[in-house]
């Protein structure tokens, strides 16, 4: 694959008691880019990506993810490309201890042992847990917890890469880590969060999902800024741009670099 | 309740861990057969969740005492019978090693206890008659609360049997029955209402997960009558065997592991035991079996292991073993000061 | 804390113990589990009149304990609070068995309290061995040697799965009781109809649990299979360890050390 674009086209789902998950979802996200998926509790955002990878299947619409549509046929391929950090580590860290939970796709996908040790090693570097990996997963606090999901995905090499709620209940130190590891990934990323604030540094553009629908898909500065908008779909301008107003009315950022100057402060 | 170490003899523990390991490993393959992936998470995470649901107690009215979950038969009921003998199996080998309940050899008995009756017997020929295949409310309660009284009396009875087997323990059969029959009438009761409570509620809240237990469990009764076949005849096999082999030689286990292990070393060394044997003939000691020559007749019939009824041994014993605990102890604080001593080295 | 919490961190902490660096704990877990078992076997195989003969197998559990540089107070105390199942049957055996088997001094000593006795040693001796298993090894790798031995793999894998969650498990458990008794202002008693709903919706949530679990597993290419990449190694420490204490069993199994050392003293001090 060499283009590494997701798209939907009008996808419908609802789940089997009833509850409507998506309500004819479209978008299409190109390679490299990096987009903020963003949505009340509730919104479908969760539904939505369940759907990237082939863990629920639309009722109705098609998803295309590389050069292809998705089906059952190359759902293995699309997995292996699209890897995705779920919402709670704790369902994604199964295995006895780090080492095998990362070694777990490798090893799945056909690799030997040597390859997936070392490709395990690598991935733990670079998500930057290398001391963990004798650890069982239960014995990890939730930033490692987190960034261990995220090494167990880059041990696969994914080309896109999809994470929900990654900042969730985590410490602000923390957080900024992975902030910044995410930052180092040149991969087409999708960010289902409710954090706005990394959003607006992470991601040029954002979606937003209200009710199981598209309600507003356009950059990151726009949506953030527009009060009356946020307000519609329960949500809330981000701190840093309600401090920022606060303090100096007349100055509301233009571009990301201010903020990223105001965040970067530890 | 749960069968202890300490009052099973090998014999019975080694019959019981033939039988729980055939067991095993016919329902581990039943399972492979079934080739349901999704089983296999569920079944770790149903197993944790039987361990956590064990802790929670409630109050039995007009009692003062409480009561909590056993599981085996909510497990049967959500997973079919293969799959819930395993999780009880791993739910009580954790038991085993973490709270030593019970034990390691008599893990054996006590999945057999635990697991068995309720997965395999009242699973399939209780709950599964009175629930049949469109179950309702009123029929769920029923059948969960005859099985599971049924499957912990049986359970009960495979106690006393072990135990009486054993002979450890002093209690005579008919009496250990009186004790255990009717204390497990009442557990029994408690965790049948229990697993029809539990059970109606997930079936009210979520009917689809019952209904796709059902269908499993339903392609897997034919093979039932075999099963329970084989275990019998494990059972018989290996029981007879080690009883023959222990009957025909009284100390029979011993012999063997002395046969096998001190044989050679006790004929180049013959001259040392030899003058061994005449220190102990000095200070007036018992010759023990011990110390013959290669070809050791069964005369252990006659006089049995230590404490051979006799005052002079047992008090020398008693000595001895005060000495012998003193030693131990000396060389575990020992081993701990070298410990210690070179720990900042490393 | 209350019940639940106390179990989980109890596991928490003999698992803390088996993340120790000794010598002991270094070996290859299957020469630890064989030893435990020939160790037990040995144990129980005595005569249930046996006394001073089981004696000598505390050094087993004492050198271990020191060796591995293992807390002895809490094995005792967990020793101690386990299982009165023993000692609930065995308790029977004085009342039943009246016969005199010796005597000290004037007093007699009945058969039944030898072998009450002989019960608790038994008991101290298997629990604690089982512990010590533990606390030196981890259970993860006491599965895996198992693995090693031929029990069969779903029963492993879901062993490993069970292990990995019991302390989710728990904490949910732990949260929901202590949210409970929180609203009801009386932590002690728990009536039925709200023992079902908690235990039920507990039992929701691990269903649903299984589901997103299982779906990770698809994610990473799940099919069926489950690798681990162990290297286990039996060399030379594996083979002293186990022939050294199997020996020194059989040793112990088959002559009464402390009666020798008994009579010995006896015989010379007159
Ligand atoms: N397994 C399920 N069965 C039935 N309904 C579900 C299920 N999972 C989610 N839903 C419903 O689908 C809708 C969308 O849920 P989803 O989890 O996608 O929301 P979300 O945007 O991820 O929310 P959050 O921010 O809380 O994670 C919600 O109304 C939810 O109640
Ligand atoms: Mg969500």
């Amino acid at each position: 694959m060499t283009h590494h674009i997701v798209e939907a086209i009008d996808l419908h789902y609802t789940y089997p008691d009833g509850t409507v998950g998506l309500n004819g979802v479209s978008f299409r996200v190109s390679h490299g880019e990096s987009v903020a998926l963003v949505g009340e509790n509730g919104a479908g955002k969760s539904t939505l990506l369940l759907h990237l990878n082939g863990c629920l299947t639309a009722a109705q619409g098609t998803l295309r993810i590389g050069d292809y549509p998705l089906n059952s046929k190359n759902l293995n391929e699309v997995r292996r490309s699209l890897g995705m950090v779920f919402q709670n580590p704790d369902d994604q860290l199964f295995m006895p201890t780090v080492f095998d939970d990362v070694a777990f796709g490798p090893l799945n996908f056909g690799m030997t042992k040597d390859e997936a040790k070392q490709t395990v090693l690598r991935a733990l570097e670079t998500a930057g847990v290398g001391h963990l990996a004798k650890r069982p997963p239960y014995k990890l606090s939730q930033g490692e917890k987190r960034s261990v999901s995220i090494a167990t995905v880059l041990a696969m090499s994914p080309d896109i890469l999809v994470l929900d709620e990654p900042t969730s209940s985590l410490d602000p130190r923390s957080r900024r880590r992975l902030i910044e590891l995410l930052k180092t990934f040149e991969h087409t990323k999708i960010i289902a969060t409710h954090d706005l604030d990394m959003a607006l540094e992470l991601c040029e553009r954002t979606i937003v999902l209200h009710g199981g629908c598209v309600t507003a898909d356009a950059s990151t500065q726009e949506i953030l800024q527009d009060e009356a908008f946020l307000h519609a779909n329960s949500l809330e301008k981000p701190l840093c741009m309600q401090k920022i107003s606060l303090w100096d009315p007349n100055k509301i950022p233009h571009h990301t670099h201010h903020h990223s100057d105001y965040t970067h402060k530890k | 309740m749960h069968m202890a170490d300490a009052l099973i003899s090998p014999l019975v523990g080694a019959t019981m861990w033939a039988t729980t390991a055939g067991l095993i490993g016919y329902s581990a393959k039943k399972l492979k057969d079934e080739a349901d992936d999704r089983k296999i998470p569920l079944m770790g995470v149903l197993g944790a969740f039987i361990f956590a649901a064990q802790m929670i107690n409630f109050t039995i009215p007009a009692t003062g005492s409480s009561g909590h979950l056993g599981g085996g038969m909510i497990l049967a009921i959500l997973l079919g019978p293969y799959a819930a003998f395993l999780v009880m199996a791993s739910v009580l080998t954790v038991q085993a090693f973490f709270f030593a309940d019970g034990g390691l050899l008599a893990l054996g008995c006590n999945i057999f206890n635990l697991g068995f009756f309720p997965c395999f017997l009242a699973y399939p020929f209780i709950y599964k008659k009175i629930a049949g295949e469109n179950p309702t409310q009123a029929k769920i309660a029923t059948g969960g609360i005859i099985a599971a009284i049924v499957g912990l009396q049986l359970g009960a009875f495979a106690v006393v049997l072990e135990t009486v087997f054993s002979g450890i323990s002093e209690l005579p059969f008919q009496t250990f029955v009186l004790l255990m029959q009717p204390i497990h009438m009442g557990i029994g009761i408690v965790e049948g209402l229990i697993s029809a409570a539990v059970v109606s509620f997930v079936w009210k809240a979520r009917p689809e997960i019952l209904n796709s237990a059902q269908g499993v469990a339903s392609i897997v009764k034919v093979d039932m009558k075999k099963l329970l076949l084989g275990v019998l005849i494990v059972t018989l096999i290996t029981g007879g065997a080690l009883s023959w082999f222990a009957s025909s030689n009284p100390d029979g286990l011993e012999w063997s592991m002395f046969r096998t292990s001190g044989k050679e070393e006790l004929e180049t060394s013959e001259k040392v035991h030899a003058s061994l044997a005449n220190v102990q003939g000095k200070t007036a000691f018992l010759p023990d079996y011990g110390f013959k020559k290669s070809e050791p007749k069964p005369e252990a019939s006659e006089s049995p292991t230590w404490p051979a009824v006799d005052p002079g041994t047992s008090v020398s014993g008693l000595i001895g073993g005060f000495l012998t605990l003193v030693l131990a102890v000396l060389i575990g604080i020992v081993l701990k000061r070298r410990k210690i001593k070179s720990l900042p080295e490393r | 804390m209350n019940n639940i919490g106390k179990n989980s961190f109890d596991i928490g902490r003999m698992d803390a113990l088996a993340a120790g660096d000794s010598l002991l704990h270094r070996l290859d877990p299957r020469a630890k589990l064989i030893t435990t078992l020939v160790f037990i076997v040995a144990v129980v195989s005595f005569d249930k009149y046996a006394l001073s003969a089981i004696l000598p197998f505390f050094l087993y559990p004492i050198a271990l304990i020191s060796l591995g540089g293992l807390p002895y107070n809490y094995l005792l105390k967990k020793v101690l609070i386990v299982s009165p199942f023993a000692i609930l049957i065995g308790v029977f055996n004085p009342l039943l068995d009246r016969e005199i088997l010796f005597h000290i001094g004037s007093v007699g000593i009945s058969g039944g309290f030898v072998s009450f006795l002989s019960i608790l040693l038994r008991f101290v001796l298997t629990v604690t061995a089982a512990l010590i298993l533990i606390s030196l090894t981890g259970f993860n790798a006491v599965c895996e040697s198992m693995r090693k031995f031929g029990v069969p793999k779903p029963f492993i894998v879901q062993l490993l799965f069970f292990y990995r969650y019991l302390f989710v498990m728990t904490d949910e458990a732990d949260r929901m009781v202590r949210a409970r008794s929180l609203r009801t202002f009386n932590s002690g008693t728990m009536s039925f109809r709200i023992f079902i709903s908690l235990i039920g919706h507990l039992l929701l949530r691990t269903l649903d649990r299984a589901e997103r679990i299982y779906r990770a597993m698809c994610c990473r290419g799940f099919d069926g299979h489950f690798y681990l990449i162990r290297s286990m190694k039996i060399r030379v420490p594996e083979i002293i360890f186990m022939s050294g204490w199997v020996s020194l069993f059989v040793l112990f199994r088959c002559t009464n050390v402390p009666l020798h050392l008994g009579t010995l003293i006896t015989g010379i001090v007159p």
